[in-house]
């Protein structure tokens, strides 16, 4: 439209620098929409759309197979909800997602203030408590099996001499989510423990060097200095940990299956239950939107709060 | 200052000793498993079945190796994940180069809702599209391929953005100049662009990779008979099928799909670690 309106204010071909739409701009539209569609049309099918899909299957009652879907209104949410399994999956969920966090944050963060110093041998040190942040989440869930196993596991190892009773760790309800949960930890800390540390490198050494002239203690070092100018690397890691927990699957498919009676089940576990053992896909959707309304809110606040209560 | 910040009295060893002690401890905590994984892979059933247990094997039992071979087709699962993870790999950083490329370079008046709206993708947890990705491949006829593996997967928003940073540092004047010896966008970008930026895509492939290779809940969902298996869903069904699979066995099967992992990781693990520790700051 633009186009036509300036071409009758300035007839002449090739004058027309200043109109609204040269040749130029709408090549470079056209090749830019070009250039972005596969990702767009990706996203698109695979990210976005099932977003609205899920909202959609939520209302209907389907086995994924059968041709036709049966629209319940909100009876998948009603059933969801006065599911005393889906308030255990949530507890379990949180109780791992928050574990997780604080365990595995402060001991890499007392790692990464290690680090930090001018010692010898870091990239060694580095590379080996990083080494499980790539590692086959499946191959770790088979070797912590064969830790956690109650007659010949290396756990036993250290707890047998404290004169304590080795549990069957994924066998009993009470130590299954405690296994898992230790496990998520060991793999996690060593991505943590490198962004801190990167977080610490951008903290300047000015700083320190002036309250050394003031003669400032260590420990005041660390609250006055580090761990204030730290919080931006502090409250990312917390929130993507968070997240991440909340997202937890491979670790309990393999070593637990969710069991025993539930008491290691989680979210995500439980929805892949739902939709493709027990093909409940409209129940499943509306848990998958749950998850995902969960995980939106969690990303809005720290959104809001990055600005507010973080220190730069 | 270097000797008024670390005069080497005796706090000074003794920070020392505590600092290296910490860092030892956690890397054989780190370290433990890997080690266990790897002595319980060459013992005898009757060693794996001592306690206390013992460290190394009086003979090293590599024949657990071709037995753990064995149990299933692991040639044809180390085929189907080098397949499925190596065009992943491809066909995602095309797609990122791409996107990078027109957000860096392209002038578009709503360019930045385009880049709000992929980024936005990114908050959205992929296990929320399981079952409508799932729907989805059925009726496209996708479930059991290596499409279906593959293309649910090669959107791009964390490498888009990495590269798209990346675009953004090099000189105007070099694209300006390959626009003056009539280069057009695409091969601006092949040319010019994308090599580069080959430092940080090295560290994206390798990333990628590493990703895909690891991944199981998909696989898992959109495969439904063996010869389709990767190497992660393959290994958690053998030892669900064989009931009665020794630790041995298992720890020698878990081991085939960790070595392309572990390998890469040693050769690369600087480049690795320092680009996520970048990345992750920047994004």
């Amino acid at each position: 439209m633009a186009v036509k309106r300036d071409s009758y204010i300035m007839p002449t071909r090739g004058v027309g620098v200043r109109r609204g739409m040269t040749i130029r701009t709408r090549r470079d539209m056209f090749t830019f929409l070009l250039f972005v569609a596969p990702n767009f049309i990706l996203l698109g099918v695979f990210v976005f759309w099932p977003i609205l899909y899920s909202l959609i299957l939520s209302f209907f009652k389907w086995n994924m197979i059968a041709p036709k879907k049966t629209f319940i209104g909100f009876q998948n949410y009603q059933s969801l909800f006065s599911d005393p399994v889906f308030w255990q999956v949530t507890r379990n969920t949180l109780v791992l997602a928050l574990a997780t966090v604080v365990v595995k944050l402060s001991i890499s963060l007392v790692l990464a203030l290690e680090m930090n110093t001018d010692i010898r041998g870091k990239s060694f040190y580095r590379a080996i408590i990083f080494s499980p942040t790539f590692t086959t989440s499946v191959a770790v869930a088979m070797v912590w099996s064969w830790i956690f196993d109650p007659h010949f596991g290396l756990l036993k190892v250290f707890i047998s001499p404290l004169g304590l009773r080795a549990p069957d760790w994924l066998w009993e309800t009470e130590y299954s989510l405690p296994a898992v949960i230790i496990v998520l930890i060991w793999s996690g800390i060593g991505y943590d423990m490198v962004l801190f540390l990167a977080g610490l490198k951008n903290i300047p050494r000015e700083i320190y060097d002036a309250a050394l002239v003031d003669g400032v203690s260590p420990w005041q070092n660390f609250i006055y200095i580090t761990f204030p100018l730290l919080s931006p690397t502090t409250f990312f890691l917390t929130i993507t940990s968070f997240i991440g927990a909340l997202k937890a699957f491979d670790i309990i498919a393999i070593m637990t299956d969710g069991g025993p009676l539930n008491s290691s089940n989680v979210f995500v576990y439980y929805l892949y239950q739902n939709a493709f053992q027990w093909f409940k896909t409209g129940f499943a959707s509306a848990l998958a939107l749950i998850l995902f309304i969960l995980i939106m809110a969690i990303t809005l606040v720290q959104n809001r709060l990055s600005r507010r209560w973080v220190h730069y | 200052m270097e000797g008024l910040l670390h005069r080497k009295n005796f706090t000074w060893y003794i920070g020392r000793f505590f600092t290296h002690a910490i860092l030892i401890l956690a890397s054989i905590i780190i370290g433990l498993p890997f080690l266990w994984m790897i002595t319980t892979s060459i013992k005898s059933p009757a060693e794996v079945s001592m306690f206390p247990p013992i460290w190394w094997p009086e003979t090293v039992r590599w024949d657990n190796f071709s037995k753990a071979w064995s149990l299933a087709p692991f040639g044809r699962f180390y085929l189907n994940s080098a397949i499925t993870a190596g065009t992943g790999v491809i066909l995602e950083v095309m797609v990122a180069a791409l996107s990078a490329y027109a957000f860096a370079r392209i002038r578009f008046k709503y360019s930045g809702i385009f880049f709000m709206v992929m980024l936005a993708a990114m908050m959205i947890p992929s296990q929320v599209a399981l079952i409508p990705n799932y729907v989805v491949l059925k009726h496209l006829g996708w479930i059991n391929t290596y499409k279906g593996i593959v293309i649910p997967h090669v959107s791009s928003v964390f490498g888009a953005f990495l590269l798209r940073q990346y675009f953004l540092t090099v000189p105007g004047a070099l694209y300006d100049a390959a626009e003056m010896d009539g280069l057009g966008h695409f091969r601006t970008m092949l040319y010019i662009a994308l090599p580069l930026a080959r430092p940080v895509l090295g560290t994206l492939v390798l990333y990628l990779f590493i990703s895909k290779w690891n991944s199981y809940l998909w696989p898992l969902i959109v495969t439904n008979t063996q010869n389709m298996r990767t190497l992660p869903v393959g290994l958690a069904m053998v030892r669900s099928a064989e009931y009665a699979i020794g630790p041995e066995h298992l720890m020698a099967a878990s081991l085939f799909v960790l070595v392309p992992v572990l390998f890469i990781y040693f050769i690369a693990q600087k480049q690795l670690i320092e680009g996520i520790a970048a990345g992750a700051v920047k994004g």
